[in-house]
Parts: structure tokens; C-alpha cells; sequence
């Protein structure tokens, strides 16, 4: 199924989750993750499943004013 | 009989209950180098640094990391932001996701309501701010001098407000110094100018309206020595409200000698 991640087109198998998406794209810590513009907590990333064409945002800590 | 506290340990900011030794609230972007602001926010040893959130990827990854071990070293409380933020959604989201990775309550809560002046959206800023405050979060709002959204912003719990001076980066100093000294008689909450400052003597100036701390990022990262400037403004904070605190004196329209007439050589009564 195609997955947008960070604004790229991604393929994953489907009923894939969000462990193991940012296992695909081999994200490292730190990091949080939105799905939709809604934010997924850590305790749910083994949990939610993706569907397709789902828009995920992965984050990481960057500078800022 | 105990001893008086000196100035600098009794007048701390508090922020939701929280004390900080210093009124100083520094941004960590645009630094020539990691070092620089390393350097930069140990000679200034703010209450807070801020951080942000970008996708993951979008920049040097080495940058990032060494970003995230900068903070974890320097143990100085993080106040992450929304920056770019366009919608209540957006920054409701972005919120919860600092929240998870700075592992803090804290938010600088922005909400742009217009790219060319990074102005802030205030017609959507008090519910997004309400539903935050709600979630759990210590909202400093930025906003504008504006009383009446600031005074709905402290309505929907917001315990201090973070009115700018003039737009983000500007450096132009106070532009509107009537709204802003009216805030502050009106409001009882801590209130800290965020953005538009250049100068330490604008940070200064604020400071002795009775502000109670200030935001900076630019005014420093930009400077030629960012470390000794970082230092100027956290002398010009203190200085500032060491000045508020003293009670200024009344201006006078007209000269009045401050060396005693009476006794004055060579005087005579014309």
C-alpha cells in the first residue's frame, strides 16, 4: 500500500503499523510521529495500523527562536 | 534577625508556579556553529532555551544529533515551540509531539496567521491556547501587545503572555511602546517580549516598563560575537529590572540642579 512519509511516497505491506514503518525508513531517536495530522504517542506505535494513503509525519528536535 | 536576599536570588521569574534565576529566555537558531551557541548560552544562563521540530531527514542528520546532545548536556529547561504552525490542528499536534520528545510541558505556542509578518493568527489563538492549557500544557502564548487578546489569553488560563515587540527577526526594538506599557498596568501575569528585540538597551527598556522577562534569538545569533552579546543582553535584562524595581524617577520639563545652590562661591543676587 502507498504510505506518504514526510512528503515521499512510500510502499509498505498492508496492515503494516507504525513500528514498522519507522523501521522501513530506519528512523532514530528522537522522534514522534503524526498520522494524519493527528499525533500517535510511542505506546501506540506496535498498535496503529496505517491504511493507505495515509500522511505520516516523522519528527526529530531541531534549533528554534 | 535574618539577612535581606540579595536582589538576584529573592526576584525570580515565576512561570505556573515554576521559579527561575533568570528573566532571560534565549532562542538557539542561526549560531555560526553548535559551539558558538553552546558558548553562548553559558555566559547568559537563561530560565529556558527554545527547540523546535522539523521532519525527520530534512537537515544534516549529524546537525540533529549533535543538536539533541547539546540540550541533553547543558540541562537548561527546554521551551519547545510551533513555529510554522497555520492552522490549530497544526499546532496542537506539533504540541503534542514536543511534548513526547522534549519530554516537558512547556510550549511556546505559535500560530502564524501571515507569512510576510510571521504575525500571529489572533483570531485562532485563545481557543487553540485554551485546548492546550486543557491537555496539560504550560502555554506562553505569542501574540500581539494587543490588551484584549491578551486579556482573553490569561482568560482561558494562560499564567503569563509573550507579546511581541515588533515582528519575529526584525530587530527593530518596541514599536508600539503606548500598548505596551497599557498591558502591563493592566494584566497581573508574568509577561515576556518575545520577538522584535535588536538592542540590549530594548531589552533593558521593556524591562524597566515592568515586563518580567524577555525572548531573544536573532539579536544574538546574528551578532558578530554572539557570546559577548548573548552576555550584554543578560546584563541589560538585570540591569532593566533592577532599574523597575528601583522606581524610577519622575521626568522634568525643566533644568533643576542636582549640586546644592546654597553656599555657592562667588554667588551674589542680582
Amino acid at each position: 500500500m502507498r504510505i506518504v512519509v514526510n512528503h515521499i511516497p512510500r510502499d509498505l505491506p498492508a496492515l503494516s503499523k507504525v513500528s514498522d514503518l519507522l523501521q522501513f525508513i530506519s528512523a532514530k531517536p528522537p522522534y514522534a510521529v503524526a498520522v494524519n495530522l493527528q499525533f500517535i504517542p510511542k505506546t501506540q506505535h506496535s498498535i496503529h495500523i496505517l491504511e493507505e494513503n495515509d500522511q505520516v509525519e516523522v519528527i526529530a528536535p531541531v534549533t528554534g527562536g | 534577625m535574618t539577612a535581606p536576599l540579595p536582589l538576584h536570588s529573592a526576584d525570580t521569574l515565576v512561570l505556573y508556579g515554576e521559579t527561575f534565576a533568570s528573566r532571560l529566555l534565549l532562542g538557539t537558531s542561526r549560531y555560526p556553529s553548535p559551539q558558538i551557541l553552546e558558548n553562548a548560552i553559558r555566559i547568559a544562563s537563561p530560565a529556558m532555551i527554545t527547540a523546535s521540530l522539523r521532519r525527520q531527514g530534512s537537515g544534516n542528520a549529524e546537525t540533529e544529533s549533535g543538536f539533541w546532545q547539546l540540550l541533553k548536556k547543558m540541562a537548561v529547561p527546554v521551551l519547545p515551540n510551533t513555529a510554522g504552525c497555520h492552522s490549530p490542528q497544526e499546532a496542537i499536534t506539533t504540541a503534542q509531539m514536543a511534548r513526547e520528545v522534549f519530554d516537558t510541558p512547556w510550549l511556546k505556542l505559535e500560530l502564524i496567521g501571515d507569512d510576510y509578518t510571521l504575525q500571529p493568527d489572533t483570531l485562532q489563538l485563545v481557543q487553540t491556547a485554551e485546548y492546550l492549557i486543557k491537555d496539560g500544557f504550560k502555554v506562553l502564548p505569542y501574540c500581539t501587545e494587543d490588551l484584549i487578546l491578551c486579556q482573553r489569553l490569561v482568560d482561558v488560563g494562560c499564567q503569563a503572555i509573550m507579546p511581541w515587540a515588533a515582528p519575529i527577526g526584525t530587530g527593530q526594538g518596541p514599536l508600539n511602546p503606548y500598548a505596551m506599557k497599557l498591558l502591563r498596568e493592566r494584566l497581573p501575569v508574568p509577561l515576556i517580549v518575545d520577538a522584535g528585540l535588536g538592542l540590549p538597551s530594548h531589552a533593558c527598556t521593556v524591562m524597566e516598563w515592568g515586563y518580567d522577562g524577555v525572548l531573544l534569538n536573532t539579536a544574538v545569533a546574528l551578532a558578530t560575537d554572539p557570546i559577548m552579546m548573548a552576555k550584554a543582553f543578560a546584563n541589560a535584562v538585570s540591569a532593566g529590572r533592577m532599574a523597575f524595581l528601583s522606581g524610577t524617577m519622575t521626568a522634568q520639563d525643566s533644568a533643576q540642579a542636582s549640586t546644592p545652590l546654597i553656599g555657592t562661591p562667588f554667588w551674589h543676587q542680582e
